[in-house]
């Protein structure tokens, strides 16, 4: 199958020369999850971030079905790629349904608002994610876990065929997490691609087809999780001895246990 | 919650929103015509409705024609402009607040005002012709921002933080210079010329101001009106933006001038301003909410009628006239400071 999204000897770095990742290489399918893994400040963040254009590759390039970035213009990027960023803050207290309702934006143009139609939309995705009891609540005046759905039901109103995820789980409690993991599967089912960027590898076996570890901003390794996700490398990347144990007993999955 | 009692509340909701809606319509007329019959020269409310319609249907005219003189050459210009420039503030002020993510921003913070208030003072001391100084309020209100904008420039960026701490050297810089031209300026005949001028008034305000400056407001706030609603999609932070399709950069330059020609023009009508621009979108946004859609076009419909109030009282408590920029503070402070205290309603640290 074609890949929908291609990063090619990709690299970033800030003016006084200082990279923050280089000659990163890889491709995403349709419907495929990949998950980043490394440690804090190897530039999993900023790498989403030129993904989305909001910073700019110094080195190499992105493909979105064959066409390179630099063709397409902010608005054309946001309809083929969502961003939701790893936090959020509001200084204003917009309802929940007037901050989904923004994902609207690259489809208007400069001088409308958005219609019923769009509204239409928005209680859908707030539908898919389950949070339409929301709608109509402060959206600075919402716990941690609520904030994030509120902002994946703004990325999919974007109705983007690729999602970018910056730490999804971060900040949450288990019962949450395990709920995101569930809806990124389902939303993966439905034909969205998804780069989401991780702390758990565990996170790594539950969602995704595929996973890049990165340390000090080069790939360390690229590959299904099954392959890629091994003590050896885990140690390389994290500098830390970590067990990995094939569950059964109905659950079939690998767990990471960090060994103390 | 029973759903009868939901339903019920949200009937009220909507009751309650439909006539603030009403409310809001018809306030800037009701005081447009209350305005008509404030001041010294007493004309009853029956004869303003009558002046009025006879421009309409013909009615016998039983009044003076001194007092359509007063209402169609004084108070009704006058009237208009004041409308103009509280709109204009108002809009610049509530634009500029959800730029800046902050709502303690008002529309003299990139120092339009500054600038403009140079521009007057420096033409008030050498030139001395009204026209004059007009223009060069205008221009020096340009320039200041252009100024500000220029030196906040990074690469291809313009970052709001560099943008307000410019906007302060900028306002900082241009007071100075307004300071140092009073200072040298002949005491009894230019310096009180300058300080009045400064200190804001609609008194001069004539026909031709409308028709020459009226049109700049008119556009900036055409311009406000109609991307209103990305100004939402800005406020959550140029990162996020961008990542919803938003050129954060066009966006602001947009707003940026907007507000600046509209602020610019102010000045030039009435001397500068303060308060109304950073109050009025507070009260627009208790009333109405944070979104923009609605907060631009309540904050035009406020801030036109609160300036008229405003202005009526200005020409009207005392038998000198009392200088606008004087009492918008004045009423101002007070009301800020209470609204800060009483209610967090539209915005949220």
């Amino acid at each position: 199958m074609k890949s929908i999204l291609q990063m090619k000897k990709g690299g970033f770095s800030y003016i006084d020369g200082t990279y923050i990742f280089q000659d990163i290489d890889f491709s995403l399918k349709k419907g495929e999850v990949l998950c980043l893994l490394g440690p804090n400040g190897t530039g999993k963040s900023t790498l989403i971030k030129c993904i989305t254009k909001i910073l700019s590759l110094d080195e190499g390039t992105i493909l979105f079905d064959g066409v390179d970035i630099s063709e397409l213009s902010t608005e054309e990027i946001a309809r083929k790629v969502g961003y939701v960023p790893q936090s959020h803050s509001s200084a204003f207290p917009y309802s929940v349904k007037d901050l989904i309702v923004m994902g609207r934006a690259p489809h208007l143009s400069l001088f409308s608002i958005p219609s019923h139609k769009d509204y239409d939309l928005v209680y859908e995705s707030m539908e898919t994610v389950g949070i339409s009891h929301l709608a109509d609540r402060p959206c600075t005046e919402l716990s941690g876990g609520e904030q994030r759905l509120v902002l994946i039901a703004r990325v999919l109103t974007q109705q983007p065929d690729i999602l970018l995820l910056d730490e999804p789980t971060s900040h949450l409690d288990i019962g949450n997490q395990v709920r995101l993991l569930r809806l990124i599967n389902d939303l993966a089912k439905t034909g969205l691609s998804i780069i989401m960027s991780s702390h758990f590898p565990d996170h790594a076996f539950i969602s995704s087809q595929k996973v890049a570890l990165m340390k000090e901003g080069k790939l360390v390794g690229l590959g299904s999780p099954e392959d890629t996700i091994n003590e050896e490398n885990l140690k390389k990347v994290y500098g830390i001895d970590v067990k990995i144990k094939a569950i059964e007993e109905g659950i079939n999955r690998k767990i990471c246990i960090p060994l103390i | 919650m029973s759903v009868r009692t939901k339903e019920s509340k949200l009937l009220r909701k909507k009751i309650f929103s439909n006539s603030i809606n009403i409310f809001l319509l018809l306030l800037p007329f009701v005081i447009l015509i209350f305005s008509m019959f404030v001041g010294r020269y007493i004309i009853s409310p029956i004869v303003v409705i009558k002046i009025f319609l006879s421009k309409i249907i013909y009615i016998e005219p039983t009044w003076h024609p001194t007092m359509e003189s007063v209402i169609f050459d004084v108070r009704l210009p006058r009237a208009l402009a004041t409308m103009l420039v509280g709109a204009g503030l108002s809009v610049s002020g509530a634009s500029f607040q959800g730029l800046f993510k902050n709502p303690l921003v008002s529309p003299q913070i990139l120092g339009v005002s500054a600038g403009a208030g140079f521009g007057a003072a420096i033409a008030l001391l050498l030139l001395n012709k009204l026209i004059l100084v007009q223009i060069c309020a205008f221009a020096g209100g340009i320039i200041a921002v252009a100024f500000t904008y220029k030196v906040s420039k990074i690469y291809k960026t313009t970052p709001l933080l560099m943008l307000v701490l410019s906007g302060m050297v900028t306002a900082a810089l241009f007071s100075a210079l307004t300071s140092l031209i009073k200072y040298v300026a002949d005491p009894l005949n230019k310096l009180p010329a300058i300080v009045f001028w400064l200190m804001g008034s609609f008194n001069a305000v004539s026909k031709s101001d409308i028709i020459f400056l009226g049109p700049f407001i008119i556009i900036g706030l055409t311009i406000l009106i109609l991307i209103r609603w990305r100004i939402n999609v800005l406020s959550l932070g140029e990162e996020e933006a961008r990542s919803m399709g938003i050129n954060t950069e066009q966006l602001k330059f947009i707003i940026i001038s907007s507000a600046t020609i509209i602020t610019a023009a102010c000045v030039c009508m009435s001397g500068i301003i303060g308060w109304v621009g950073l109050v009025i979108p507070h009260v627009g946004r208790i009333l109405v909410g944070p979104d923009h859609k609605k907060l631009i076009p309540v904050s035009l419909i406020l801030g036109a009628s609160y300036l008229l109030i405003v202005d009526d009282i200005a020409r009207s408590v005392i038998s000198t006239e009392i200088p606008i920029g004087i009492l918008t503070a004045i009423l101002g402070a007070p009301f800020f400071a209470y609204l800060i205290r009483k209610s967090k309603s539209g915005w949220n640290y």
